[in-house]
């Protein structure tokens, strides 16, 4: 079957396991109490680490005289740069690739300047918090402030403080297709409008945490919470060690959202392991949370679309500016992501995209679930409703008529090899609205629209692999081994469920091991929302080699073919006589007496292809995406420019649903995460230092603002995930906040171009707008 | 001279003594004799990852003092149930999937049982109002709020059939 033959949701295909809301393996722990997290580990002789940060965003670094915190009494150790002149940590691509990293090493502790407000200056380490925190104070620091450049377009202007490289730009994307010119010529109308993107902080509820000690076999080991266990080899390499002497163990981690991408806590572990050779916990507070993992890149985009009376995109020229941050991390690679996705899942034909990411005494930028794609979701679909409004069209209708279809291009001239759902997503969305809720007196009500393209799958010239290893016992239970790290969307128990479908036992008969980098299969990151794509893949590969294992001595043993060989619900029978059969264990332990290999370890490889042209930004860039829409009902209060959300539908095509609850799960979350984006989450910076270091201050959506969220899950079993499945961490939450940003144009028929659209915001556009209705009052 | 001072706490029914400084909070004792299932999430009291029940009321036990909490009863989510014998709570929190990444679950289910005793049979907005100061990052609150729902109603089953 090819796609196109796809155009609707199939009736559900046989499975015993895959698309039921089952119980995930994690729950129960969870549900009470029992499961460890990583900060929960303890060991005996354990010393307690702190971190000293600079209070300055730009500096030069005078003195540091730690000889005060050394004398007190229970302090281990105390760590400068001056004790690792040599040392520094990679930033760039986490996780197992063999391509040459980007030189953009970062220094581990300050040597001379400060870069951003809270970079690391020294590392304590005590036999109590309270000694260790007593040492921090006792440190004499001694900072000369130095011009800094806190706004990324005055760190473009010559003679702007240089915070990286020789001009601050630490990446530049550019995708050219088709003729701007003509496209723009061929218009009747032009809209140009500057949509601004805030920094958005993960607020994931666990703070980073580890603990460190060194092992029997004198390996250097990590319990810490991560996405990635492959940095392991970044931080072998920060402390001189070889790779197979420095080992991570991931945990169930609580919550990750892009902001345990990044090496954390691991590297101070490893250092003060390493000096002390004591086990050493590391736990960062709230506030050193904010200040301690990169955010979400503030970006400024500019889009000049030319449309046709009859609602045809004939042009887009975006231009992005990206805040980076003091250090480069992911920059590049959001950018890019930012870029690919420019128009959107949109059909542009001529099209222009010029983007650069800019270093700036800021916090340093890195991933974030939508990754880039979620900031160009911001502008091109509020930028769609803007161009519907110039040309007097429903923009519902106007967005049919860009839709790109199954067997279209996108911005790269790649065609996606599965479904592209988006159209039908958004119909349905919008249809699910129902009737509309009437405005009253100052309150406003109003309806948007997102929708959005997001990858699933890392960036295919990284050339991304993953390996699982599944093996089954003389009691036919099952165990799943996998590097992949569970960060909180049943990563681990969807491997479970796939080795459960495939070995035909039920989900409790199977344990999953993952998250360990020295012990199981590596199996790359948890990002990108490839670990069902990626792994899943791996897991599919291993149990079904078993099983072909397993059902050629299940044929010889029930005198069939092979093919005919049923195993479901721990049995194994024969298709058309099912009383012909016996237990799955019985059968395993037959493969015992006979020497029958019961394991399998395979690996799934994504596509690998060369990097995108450089000057034209043509080429594949991810293995495939995931199409949805979401739609929104709010109200506005135009007395005080409250927002409150009445109505919030999620339409996406998952390709195959592994578990219900699980994707339900997704999208609620995603959502969110989107309506915090959009509305409430505002990190206020002055001169670079974080003023809002707390939840009380940066106010991600409680209880009281959430609203229902009804999802819709389209199935079109055409993505390369196991089972046909796509992707859906982060497209659940990319088509949110211009959703949102819509709604609230709609409702009050100004828009606002700076997220978050917080009541000030909207009481000051009203205002604005007011002032602008009013003729101008005579006399003086 | 130190100023620790030895004292009881009841935890899950049982007494148990630690030495503590005045200033140490009821989060961290409770962590330090083991009871992790107390989750740090802040320290300021904006999260609720750490409520406890105290005396049956949910607190945040980071913004109460050790010394504070003796004498009384207090409950942390390990209290309520275990994976055997889970409390409806747990049950319909683990079937419903209103636990993703879990880290606020405990401070979470601990805010819900505070409202059930005192309300077996709250509206949708009692209960949001009831968990207005537990954070979640992963769930967007739908599934917890079914799921508070579904064991609240469980629960008033089991006592009208006693």
């Amino acid at each position: 079957m090819t796609v196109s033959d796809l155009d609707q949701t199939q009736p559900n295909l046989r499975f015993s396991q895959i698309g039921k809301p089952l119980t995930r393996t994690d729950s129960p722990g969870k549900a009470t109490g029992r499961t460890p997290y990583a900060g929960d580990y303890v060991m005996p002789g354990m010393l307690h680490a702190k971190v000293l940060r600079a209070d300055l965003a730009s500096a030069r670094l005078r003195r540091l005289d730690v000889s005060k915190a050394r004398a007190l009494p229970g302090v281990a150790c105390v760590l400068t740069a001056a004790d690792m002149p040599d040392r520094s940590i990679a930033t760039d691509i986490p996780g197992q690739t063999g391509r040459a990293r980007l030189k953009t090493d970062q220094q581990i502790l300050v040597k001379e300047r400060v870069r951003y407000f809270g970079e690391p200056l020294a590392l304590i380490a005590a036999e109590t918090p309270d000694i260790a925190e007593k040492a921090r104070r006792l440190i004499e620091v001694e900072l000369e402030p130095i011009p800094g450049v806190y706004d990324p377009e005055e760190a473009l202007k010559p003679g702007a403080p240089v915070v990286q490289g020789t001009d601050n730009i630490v990446a530049t994307h550019r995708i050219r297709k088709g003729d701007l010119e003509a496209g723009f010529a061929a218009a009747d109308t032009i809209v140009e409008h500057t949509y601004v993107t805030p920094f958005q902080e993960h607020a994931f509820l666990e703070p980073e945490v580890g603990l460190a000690w060194i092992d029997e076999n004198e390996v250097i080991t990590i319990r810490v919470c991560t996405q990635v266990i492959e940095h392991f080899r970044a931080v072998a390499d920060a402390v001189g060690v070889p790779h197979n002497k420095l080992r991570i163990m991931g945990a169930l981690v609580g919550g990750g959202f892009g902001g345990k991408e990044d090496v954390t806590v691991e590297t101070y572990l490893a250092i003060l392991a390493q000096k002390t050779r004591r086990p050493v916990r590391l736990e960062f507070s709230r506030e050193e949370s904010f200040l301690g993992h990169g955010k979400r890149h503030p970006m400024k985009l500019k889009y000049r679309t030319g449309v046709t009376r009859e609602g045809k995109i004939t042009a887009l020229d975006v231009q992005v500016v990206a805040d980076a941050g003091a250090y480069v991390y992911l920059s590049p690679y959001v950018l890019l992501y930012c870029a690919v996705n420019a128009p959107g899942p949109y059909r542009v034909d001529n099209l222009n995209v010029f983007a650069r990411a800019v270093a700036t005494n800021n916090m340093f930028a890195s991933a974030f679930r939508g990754f880039g794609g979620i900031q160009a979701a911001a502008a091109y679909e509020q930028q769609m409703d803007e161009c519907a409004n110039a040309i007097g069209m429903d923009r519902m209708e106007f967005r049919r008529r860009n839709y790109l279809q199954t067997g279209d291009a996108i911005s790269t001239g790649f065609v996606p090899p599965s479904a592209i759902w988006t159209e039908k997503c958004a119909d349905l969305a919008w249809k699910a609205l129902g009737a509309p809720t009437p405005s009253a007196g100052p309150v406003r009500i109003g309806r948007g629209i997102g929708a959005c393209q997001q990858s699933y799958g890392r960036l295919t010239f990284l050339h991304d692999t993953s390996e699982a290893w599944v093996g089954i016992e003389m009691d036919g239970t099952v165990t799943v081994r996998s590097g992949v790290t569970d960060i909180g969307a049943g990563q681990a128990s969807a491997l479970a469920q796939i080795a459960a479908e495939i070995l035909g036992v039920t989900l409790p008969n199977v344990t999953v091991y993952n998250s360990d980098s020295q012990v199981t299969p590596l199996a790359g990151t948890t990002t990108a929302s490839r670990a069902l794509y990626m792994t899943g893949n791996a897991a599919r590969v291993a149990a079904q080699g078993l099983r072909d294992r397993l059902a050629a001595v299940a044929a010889d043993l029930l005198g069939a073919d092979p093919s005919q060989i049923v195993m479901e619900f721990n049995r194994v029978s024969v298709a058309d006589d099912p009383d012909r059969g016996m237990s799955i264990a019985d059968l395993v332990k037959v493969c015992g007496t006979r020497g029958v290999h019961r394991s399998e370890l395979a690996i799934f490889r994504a596509p690998f292809t060369d990097v995108l042209d450089p000057e034209t930004g043509q080429g594949q860039a991810h293995p495939d995406y995931a199409y949805g829409a979401h739609a929104i009902e709010c109200a506005v209060d135009t007395e005080t420019g409250e927002v409150t959300i009445l109505k919030s539908v999620a339409a996406h095509d998952v390709g195959q649903c592994i578990n219900r609850a699980a994707v339900d799960g997704q999208i609620h979350g995603g959502t969110q995460n989107g309506l915090g984006y959009a509305l409430s989450e505002e990190m206020l910076y002055r001169e670079g230092r974080l003023v809002t270091p707390s939840f009380s201050e940066y106010l991600t959506p409680t209880s009281m603002d959430m609203p229902h969220v009804e999802t819709i899950v389209l199935e079109s079993r055409s993505g390369l995930g196991p089972f046909g499945s796509k992707g859906i961490g982060e497209p659940s939450m990319t088509p949110v906040a211009p959703a949102v940003a819509n709604a609230i144009a709609d409702a009050i028929g100004v828009r606002i171009f700076e997220m978050p659209i917080t009541p000030e915001r909207v009481w000051r556009a009203l205002q604005e707008a007011r002032k602008r209705a009013e003729p101008p009052a005579a006399g003086g | 001279m130190s100023r620790d001072k030895a004292i009881t706490l009841h935890v899950n029914g049982r007494p148990e003594t630690t030495v503590v400084p005045p200033h140490r909070t009821l989060l961290e004792a409770l962590r330090g004799l083991g009871h992790v299932d107390v989750k740090c999430g802040c320290e300021k009291g904006d999260c609720g990852a750490c409520a406890v029940l105290i005396d049956g009321k949910a607190a945040v036990s980071c913004l109460t003092l050790a010394h504070s909490a003796t004498g009384r009863e207090i409950t942390t989510l390990q209290g309520l149930g275990s994976t055997e014998s889970p409390h409806p709570l747990q049950q319909s929190f683990s079937d419903l999937g209103a636990a993703q990444c879990g880290f606020c679950t405990p401070g979470m289910i601990i805010a819900a049982e505070s409202l059930l005793r005192s309300d077996p049979d709250p509206t949708e907005e009692q209960i949001r109002h009831a968990l207005s100061g537990n954070l979640c990052r992963c769930t967007g609150y739908v599934k917890i709020f079914e799921a508070v729902q579904t064991a609240a109603a469980v629960m008033r089953n089991a006592g009208e059939a006693k």
